[in-house]
């Protein structure tokens, strides 16, 4: 092994790992901000391997939608279990009690359920540091982000008045009321994801591998009705298809693509294949033109 | 896509279409190089960067699809695609067409992942490039073909030589606009080569590029058939990390954190920043020097058998050896030194100055210390590299300083380890980074003052006065009452048997510190020596009252700091600004509002109120005798 270079996952992994330690150290009350998505499985494999033999001294935090796919919710409670971490989920009780749902309320939807849910989260347990999964790689703002990026007490981001970052030493001291978004896979691509994926046998959701699945197609997107809540517009029949899905959200606002791509490595070629970018299923980047993403983050948005 | 399929690197997506397995095998063992890009908006740097991204497929069709129409919106290349644009990410950048932070990027070839940092490159955003370099194992130089080597070249390979980059790539870029003529190059990699030599950069890769055309980019280009060295990113490709250097040197690990599940596992965990280790290593643990040796070297799904530089570990020792965050796993006939007093390099990055003896945090690998920095011996003009006089540093001013450490820091200097010679500095009231440095060297003097060995203890010197000693710190405006409610108590506990001293204004001004005057930076060393005072008079046992604006918190604090824990009593004394004005007791106020003096705090100066005093007396409720009597209640408790 010496003299050997260290391959680019493993420099990776070792800074994701160092930074997990970093704020562990310094943060009064960390947690992991658990997604259940593909990026949010690397960060809990990073997190049980920083750590080991202890478990992750945090807990997961679920900012849940109530509209997320069925199997998302089966594998998150597994690797609650089998990492011996603790799993807080929260749901916004006010968005639960006006009845919030993406097939009626559109942006107010993600606005109430996750902006506003991870800030009342974030306030109620008092956590002071948050890893999230976010990639400089998936959009231009984020390209620009410190790894600890910090958040004034009503979790506004100033991108402007960022902390400079220099070597690997992180400044996590913070004044009263401020917390700190902290993103230890910032430099991997999606590319990377996959790949540790697929190396280290990460446990991922089923349906980012294709299968049959039952599906309408609305506003050029395929969405898969995955419970009896989706509402079926007049002469819509749902179509079982071959699909997978490249990112995974609340289900309703979840484009699935047509895919015959069933192992990882088929997953990975396609993935490298195609021509679109990854968030494209996504409604969100899209508002307020350009700077869609650069707005919603300012607002609090992870 | 339009670009070509049988480009070198591109061969890899029929490799992705026929054999995915072979391709992730390839894939799986690429190493990671990161490199900075520096110059203008104007040299093409975006563009530069932009064509990186597009020949490496790192561009989506929709992605493309909007870079398209956005060029010819706002793009400055007519109908041709201005691939500026793809990475200028900040809405305010996209307005005024400039990069006013770091970014950073990613593509991919055959051999290896790269990850660009884009940096901005004017003057001041020193910073930002100082920033993205910290990271980088090479830095691109570009040059605008048409212009030569500029100020802003000279700035920027300085900063690139100052944070240790020893790769450096001379991208002549444009050469499209000069006909791609050869005398041209040779005549601007003539110049900078002279120049180079003068800073200490020994080597450096001059090629021919055009961003905007693709000349040398990936492919040798036929317009510049004279040039037979490689293409831009053939060398990126080729060039030796700085991690795999590291691994050569002895080993080190600061530990970040102890790893302790259950009574038995004991295990110190941290990032390898040179060096490597195995079980049976004999190591010491600085700075208390104790030795043992590695068991294991541990990570999840098995133990490693050897674990080298840049890889995160958790090590654990044949003994039980007192070892926790801050302290460094070395070698055990190799370690660094552990030193109080250094000459560093130091580039401010506040837009608050340096204040020269007030005390920052001092980041180091994993350890925080307190430190004070010295006015700097000189600080570098970086567009002309001469030595200037300073009396402090401003925002991207880059100076050399000595500093001091309240306790000792394991530390290499710069040049032999980046992870145990950088370090940041940081505001102790508002938090920010403020700067960050590179140790050069250690000032040997630390070593030379040994203690004199005392007989007589300070316990022994307080338990004959049959006291507790204490400091009672009052602050506050002038005119607030400080000195009236001071000399209240003072006689209050001398009337109770009690042996006391009084600091003031009077006493210390006219003999002590009769050399200062009120700058904030004498006024910073004026409460330093009182705090010295006040700490010797508390050894001798003394209850010492000190009456003095000291408007700064961080002063106050540095003067908690000194003393034992539990002997300073903040007393704030809260008079209204209005108030004290309308007092004006020595005429003093009427003179500041008349311009008469300078730095008068309240006037133009400031005073940052405590904000959690131990003793607080609001003189607009409270009588001087009344105040009096509480602190002397609260003090004797």
């Amino acid at each position: 092994m010496t003299n050997a270079t260290l391959t680019h996952l493993q420099r990776l992994e070792s800074e994701a790992i160092h930074i997990m330690r970093e704020v562990v150290a310094e943060a009064e009350n960390p947690v992991m901000l658990y997604s259940v998505g593909k990026d949010s499985a690397v960060m809990l494999h990073l997190a049980r391997k920083a750590f080991y033999p202890s478990p992750p001294p945090f807990p997961l935090l679920h900012v849940d939608t109530t509209w997320k796919f069925q199997e998302m919710y089966k594998l998150r409670d597994q690797m609650a279990a089998d990492s011996g971490m603790e799993l807080l989920v929260y749901q916004n009780p006010e968005a639960a009690e006006r009845g919030i749902n993406p097939f009626d309320h559109g942006a107010l939807h993600t606005d109430m359920w996750k902006t506003e849910g991870l800030k009342q989260a974030l306030d109620k347990y008092g956590f002071d540091a948050a890893f999230g999964g976010a990639r400089r790689d998936e959009e231009k703002s984020r390209a620009k982000e410190r790894i600890f990026s910090f958040r004034t007490a009503s979790h506004g981001w100033d991108p402007k008045n960022q902390r400079p970052e220099l070597w690997n030493l992180y400044n996590a001291r913070k004044n009263k009321g401020e917390s700190i978004r902290v993103f230890p896979i910032s430099n991997w691509t999606e590319l990377d994801i996959w790949q540790y994926i697929h190396l280290n046998d990460v446990p991922i959701v089923p349906l980012y591998l294709a299968d049959e699945r039952p599906t309408v197609e609305r506003d050029g997107m395929l969405l898969m009705v995955d419970d009896d809540r989706f509402p079926l517009l007049p002469g819509e029949e749902p179509v079982m298809r071959s699909i997978r899905f490249r990112t995974l959200g609340c289900y309703p606002l979840t484009g699935a693509v047509e895919s015959t791509a069933k192992t990882l490595p088929e997953v990975i070629q396609e993935t490298l294949l195609t021509t679109t970018s990854e968030r494209q299923g996504r409604a969100i980047d899209k508002d307020a033109g350009g700077a869609g993403m650069e707005v919603k983050k300012q607002q609090g948005y992870f | 896509m339009s670009h070509s399929t049988t480009d070198p690197i591109y061969v890899t997506e029929s490799l992705i279409a026929e054999d995915i397995d072979a391709y992730l095998d390839q894939h799986q063992h690429k190493t990671m190089l990161r490199f900075i890009t520096c110059g203008s908006v104007d040299d093409g740097k975006s563009t530069l960067i932009g064509r990186l991204l597009y020949d490496s497929k790192m561009i989506f069709e929709d992605q493309l699809a909007a870079l398209e129409s956005d060029s010819k919106k706002v793009g400055t290349q007519g109908q041709d695609i201005d691939f500026a644009l793809l990475v200028d990410g900040l809405a305010a950048e996209r307005e005024q067409g400039i990069t006013i932070d770091v970014a950073y990027r990613f593509f991919n070839t055959e051999k290896r992942k790269f990850i660009v940092a884009d940096c901005p490159g004017h003057e001041q955003y020193t910073r930002n490039m100082v920033t993205g370099a910290s990271t980088a194992d090479l830095a691109v130089i570009l040059i605008d073909a048409r212009k030569g080597v500029l100020v802003q070249t000279r700035r920027h390979s300085y900063l690139c030589h100052l944070i240790g980059i020893k790769n450096i790539v001379l991208a002549v870029n444009k050469m499209d606009l000069v006909g791609y003529d050869q005398s041209v190059f040779d005549a601007i990699v003539k110049d900078y080569t002279e120049f180079a030599r003068s800073i200490g950069i020994d080597s450096f890769t001059a090629m021919p590029i055009s961003g905007f055309k693709g000349d040398n980019i990936t492919t040798k280009s036929d317009n510049t058939a004279w040039y037979t060295g490689p293409t831009l990113v053939e060398h990126l490709e080729t060039v030796e990390v700085l991690s795999s250097e590291d691994a050569e040197k002895p080993f080190r690990m600061p530990v970040q954190w102890v790893n302790r599940p259950n009574l038995d596992f004991r295990g110190f965990s941290g990032l390898i920043a040179t060096g490597s280790v195995k079980p049976g290593d004999a190591i010491r643990v600085l700075p208390s020097g104790k030795t043992s040796t590695v068991t294991r070297v541990v990570t999840l799904g098995q133990d490693l058998e050897e674990a080298v530089a840049g890889q995160s570990v958790t090590v654990c020792f044949a003994d039980e050896v007192d070892c926790s965050r801050g302290d460094v796993i070395a070698l055990a006939d190799n370690p660094p030194q552990a030193a109080d007093q250094f000459e560093a390099t130091i580039v401010w990055l506040n837009d608050e100055a340096m204040i020269p003896g007030r005390a920052y945090w001092l980041k180091l690998a994993t350890q925080t210390v307190s430190a004070t920095v010295q006015a700097p011996k000189y600080v570098v003009n970086v567009n002309t590299m001469e030595q200037l006089a300073a009396k402090t540093l401003e925002l991207n001013a880059i100076g050399v300083a000595e500093l001091a450490t309240d306790k000792p820091v394991v530390f290499e200097p710069y040049a032999q380890s980046r992870t145990l010679g950088g370090f940041v500095l940081v505001d102790k009231i508002t938090n920010a980074t403020v700067a960050a440095g590179m140790l050069n060297f250690s000032l040997r003097r630390a070593q030379n003052v040994h203690w004199q060995a005392l007989d007589i203890s300070r316990e022994a010197h307080a338990a004959s006065k049959n006291q507790k000693p204490a400091v009672l710190w009052f602050t506050g405006l002038s005119g607030s009452g400080k000195s009236t409610i001071a000399n209240l108590v003072e006689k209050k506990l001398h009337a109770l048997g009690k042996h006391t001293f009084l600091l003031d204004g009077d006493n210390v001004r006219h003999g002590l510190n009769k050399d200062l005057g009120f700058t904030e930076t004498d006024r910073i060393e004026n409460i330093r020596r009182v705090g010295e005072v006040a700490r010797l008079m508390t050894d001798a046992g003394l209850i010492v009252l000190t009456a003095f604006i000291s408007p700064f918190r961080a002063e106050r604090e540095m003067v908690r700091n000194l003393l034992v824990e539990g002997e300073f009593h903040e007393v704030f004394i809260d008079t209204p600004l209005e108030e004290a004005e309308r007092r004006d007791v020595k005429g003093l106020y009427k003179k500041a509002r008349a311009g008469q003096l300078k730095n008068f705090t309240g006037i133009d100066s400031p005073y940052e109120a405590p904000q959690s005093p131990e003793i607080r007396v609001d003189t607009t409720r409270e009588t001087p005798e009344a105040a009096a009597e509480r602190i002397v209640n609260l003090l004797l408790g």
